[in-house]
């Protein structure tokens, strides 16, 4: 139900231009859903659940242990309360921890197998055509030239992978990207050694529920020297109604390797919140260096705050390896609430990490959101530029840790964090930790906030813009730093995405 | 809930020490109120979020850790400054050693008697602005300081004062442990500046409530003593009217461990609050932490935090900032800075600068730096022939100076300067 359809249209307007305003108001582009058979396990979360999920996965008996311990564990600690996000309480025991596809019961040999109405999902979502072709299996896609870049995708369909992309060509050069579950039967020495290494089972509320319950999520491994020759990508989408997404997501970038990363969110309107916790964890080798971008676009509720998805991530890169290096790019526009904090563990010495983030929130959001950069070895760099906007009610924070361990000699980082504020009755916070035990250490944080500006805006007026096109104009100039840290396709798509989500935020 | 027992019991264990001073019947349901705002919160542990970065063990403890006395042979602060002195030794006002009680433009009382009297302008003021700073965090030894506090002045400013106020805080007993609480009403257009200088005991707890009506200035000047091994967890709480001024400056010289907390509410239009400090510390038994969240309630108002400690040889130096502008304090302008100058490997600084915002006309902004001193002004200065230590003494005072700065009155800065000088030619 729109809020606009209450709305008593005045004389003098005509219906057309009504109907351009409520197009405007509910313009969440990705909140269909698809009707699709789908197989529930029941509601709720205990060992049998655990157990399911292991079993369905066709886990060995390490995995399904490792899984129960986690949850043995969960039972014991709390939600954590610290973040400035209020919510009501979630129970945890009226959600499904595992919804999939009917048609994916038996997991299809070959992508033909897959049922073309998630394909069609896929499609709507703007997937490329030559992935698209892929996942639908056309013979001889593979060979098909690319339009463009090649970009591999795993798409991961409620609770489970329905197919990746590209995988023969990646395989040519040694890169292993595929499905987490397909990564525990095939290489279950590699997620031995890794999962649970960089966030362990114990680490948070979240990520303990996750490593008890996760269901799927993609891998990948790129051995020593390889420069992964295409973008790997994992496309995820909420379908299911009351169904929480729990996906795990291992990379581990082996010496001197290279890989980007690219990640999407979407999920169908619904006016009950849906519960997603993710866990990414990104292992660095010496000489190695990841790029993880996201554009996360869950659905954030409707203009009163109802429904939406709760996003509680946790994402933790390992630079194990002397001079390795990880970027976090992430344009955070959707999701109710969002509490993730992309971080860097900065072991090898001369290790790099970058975190360039833009988080918007409007009407009813809430976001808190930032990063850690913890710093252990000698001459290690970090960088963080986090861009927030706030429009219509929402609260925006940015929480983040900087830690120079005493050992960290020699090292830097740099902090920007701007907050705009669009609207009087919206938030804007900063809650920076700094923490330096070292004298050869440089730490610089610097943070501003302020409201678009009013001479800008008036010039571009003046040049004939509306003040929507205004604000998204100086906006996007607002953001520029980080969008131009993401990969190129990416970066169209984040700024037409920061204009759609501050629709409605002005006047 | 086991966290929870333990609190309750340390909170028990210290409470069993302490004796609530007996006054007129507001004063006393004022102490009970307090009383049970602390009972409710409890001792604060380290696994509090506020008390993250300082360990408040020693603070809880049923005695006072003893701390031997510090002898100086420098004459004391602010000697040349005419001045009305106020004397405390070991947290007890001497009459003796104290100047008369009064000057131009001021009502000055000891706090028994004001808490004795039936009808007094303290009782606005006594634990009011106290209890309104404990949201949204809770500040304990505050509200213990407000039940247990056994001596303190009250001071009333109706004109421009005619000279500076100040409160000598003298240690003389190893094992003193005192509570004072002071309380400043600053009327319409008056002025008044505050002096507090001295260690005051082995462990201090003090209390200062400022109420600051419309058009009114207080400027506040504190040193807090050189005694190495003294302990204190002081708090200021300021209410501050339309068109007035606050401005504070403090200088920490030593101190096992200091932990100052400055909550002003700025409650009327185009206000100016400024708090600052400057902090200098040398060795692994120093701690100081400086702990500062100013609320803009109001339109056009201006807010600084300017906070610089020098630390060495592992020495710890702690802020927590934070700036909130309420919804509707348009057009406030606020700022925090926090530097710290690391002049070895083992001293550490932490810092957590917070903005809360819920206007959208503002400019607010933060910075927090931490580095080691500038080898290329180093080299620069030794170049011209100073000799090493001279040149690190030399930067060390210009890192500290944007600090000093605040301090409006010349001849105080000048005489903090000099003993700050003379602190880093003996620390270097």
């Amino acid at each position: 139900m729109n809020a606009m359809d209450a709305v008593e249209v005045k004389e003098g307007v005509d219906q057309e231009t009504v109907d351009a305003v409520k197009e405007l108001s509910g313009a969440y582009k990705h909140g269909w859903e698809t009707e699709i058979e789908m197989e529930y396990a029941p509601k709720g979360v205990n060992t049998d659940i655990v157990r399911l999920i292991s079993n369905k996965n066709n886990e060995p008996e390490w995995m399904t242990d490792w899984r129960l311990s986690a949850f043995a564990r969960w039972e014991q600690i709390e939600e954590p309360t610290w973040a400035m996000v209020s919510y009501p309480d979630i129970d945890f025991q009226d959600i499904y921890y595992y919804a999939r596809p009917k048609s994916m019961e038996v997991k299809p040999k070959s992508l033909d197998e897959v049922d073309p109405k998630l394909l069609a999902t896929y499609a709507k979502l703007g997937i490329p055509l030559k992935e698209q072709a892929i996942l639908a299996g056309v013979e001889g896609a593979e060979d098909i030239p690319a339009e463009g870049r090649k970009v591999a995708v795993d798409a991961v369909f409620d609770s489970v992978s329905v197919g990746t992309t590209f995988q023969a060509e990646l395989e040519k050069a040694g890169v292993i990207f595929c499905s987490i579950s397909e990564a525990i039967e095939k290489h279950p020495d590699l997620v031995k050694k890794y999962l649970g290494s960089v966030v362990p089972p114990s680490d948070n509320f979240y990520a303990t529920l996750n490593s008890a319950v996760f269901s799927d999520g993609s891998f990948v491994y790129v051995p020593p020297g390889v420069r992964c020759p295409m973008e790997l990508s994992t496309y995820f989408r909420i379908n299911a109604e009351n169904t929480g997404q729990f996906e795990r997501t291992l990379i581990i970038a082996d010496k001197g390797s290279y890989v980007s990363y690219l990640e999407g969110c979407t999920a169908p309107k619904r006016d009950v919140a849906q519960l997603h916790a993710a866990v990414v964890e990104i292992i660095v080798e010496e000489d190695a260096e990841v790029k993880y971008s996201t554009v996360q676009n869950w659905y954030p509720g409707d203009e009163n705050g109802v429904g939406g998805i709760y996003n509680f991530v946790t994402k933790r890169a390992d630079c194990r390896g002397a001079r390795s290096k990880v970027m976090w790019t992430q344009v955070e526009t959707g999701s109710a609430i969002t509490w993730k904090y992309p971080s860097c563990i900065l072991r090898g010495d001369d290790s790099q990490g970058e975190f360039y983030s833009i988080a918007i929130a409007n009407n009813m959001q809430q976001a808190d959101t930032g990063t850690k950069m913890v710093h252990l070895g000698k001459n290690t760099k970090s960088r963080i530029v986090s861009k927030g906007i706030s429009a219509g009610k929402a609260q925006n924070t940015y929480r983040g840790l900087v830690s120079m361990h005493p050992k960290a000699k020699d090292s830097r980082n740099y902090t920007q964090c701007d907050s705009l504020l669009i609207g009087d009755k919206c938030g804007a916070h900063t809650v920076p930790y700094i923490e330096v035990k070292n004298n050869s250490s440089r730490v610089e944080h610097e943070a501003t906030t302020s409201k678009v500006d009013d001479d800008q805006l008036f010039y571009c007026r003046q040049r004939g813009m509306d003040e929507e096109e205004a604000v998204a104009l100086v906006v996007n100039g607002f953001c520029k730093e980080v969008l131009q840290a993401l990969p190129m396709e990416f970066a169209m798509e984040a700024q037409a995405l920061v204009a759609i989500s501050l629709e409605g935020s002005v006047g | 809930m086991a966290l929870a027992k333990l609190k309750a019991d340390v909170t028990e264990a210290r409470l069993a020490r302490l004796a609530m001073p007996d006054g007129a019947g507001w004063a006393n349901a004022a102490r009970a109120d307090a009383l049970a705002r602390l009972q409710a919160m409890g001792l604060p542990s380290k696994r509090d979020e506020y008390w993250k970065y300082t360990d408040p063990t020693s603070l809880n403890a049923p005695d006072a850790p003893e701390a031997a006395l510090f002898h100086s042979d420098e004459s004391p602060l602010f000697d040349a400054v005419d001045r009305v002195r106020i004397v405390f030794v070991d947290g007890v006002f001497d009459a003796d050693a104290s100047d008369d009680l009064s000057a131009e433009g001021v009502e000055i009382e000891r706090l028994a008697d004001a808490m004795a009297a039936d009808i007094h302008w303290v009782k606005d003021v006594y634990g009011v602005l106290e209890a309104r700073g404990q949201t949204p965090v809770n500040r304990p030894f505050a509200a213990m300081n407000t039940a247990f506090a056994s001596d303190g002045v009250v001071i009333r400013a109706t004109a421009k004062v005619s000279k500076p106020i100040n409160l000598i805080y003298l240690h003389q007993d190893v094992a003193s442990d005192a509570i004072l609480h002071n309380v400043v009403k600053v009327e319409a257009g008056a002025e008044v500046t505050l002096l507090e200088t001295g260690p005051a005991a082995a462990r201090f707890s003090k209390q200062l409530e400022v109420e600051v009506a419309d058009g009114g200035t207080f400027h506040h000047v504190r040193a807090q003593g050189r005694d190495h091994e003294r302990r204190a967890v002081t708090h200021c709480f300021a209410r501050i009217g339309a068109g007035s001024t606050f401005k504070s400056f403090t200088l920490t010289f030593n101190g096992v461990l200091t932990r100052n907390d400055c909550i002003i509410e700025i409650v009327g239009d185009e206000a100016v609050a400024h708090v600052a400090g400057a902090c200098v510390g040398d060795g692994r038994d120093f701690h100081h932490d400086d702990t500062v969240f100013i609320t803009h309630d109001a339109v056009n108002c201006e807010s600084r935090q300017v906070f610089k400690k020098v630390l060495r040889n592992g020495a710890t130096g702690v802020f927590q900032g934070k700036i909130l502008v309420k919804a509707g304090a348009q057009k406030t302008d606020g700022y925090q800075i926090s530097q710290s100058l690391l002049l070895d490997d083992d001293s550490q600084f932490l810092a957590k600068p917070e903005l809360e915002i819920y206007a959208d006309d503002v400019a607010c902004s933060h910075g927090s730096t931490s580095g080691a001193i500038d080898e290329e002004a180093l080299f620069y200065l030794r170049s011209r022939g100073l000799p090493e230590k001279d040149a690190q003494s030399l930067l060390t005072l210009a890192f500290v100076a944007e600090a000093l700065e605040e301090i409006e009155d010349e001849a105080l800065a000048d005489d903090l300067r000099d003993r700050l000088e003379g602190w880093l030619a003996r620390h270097t």
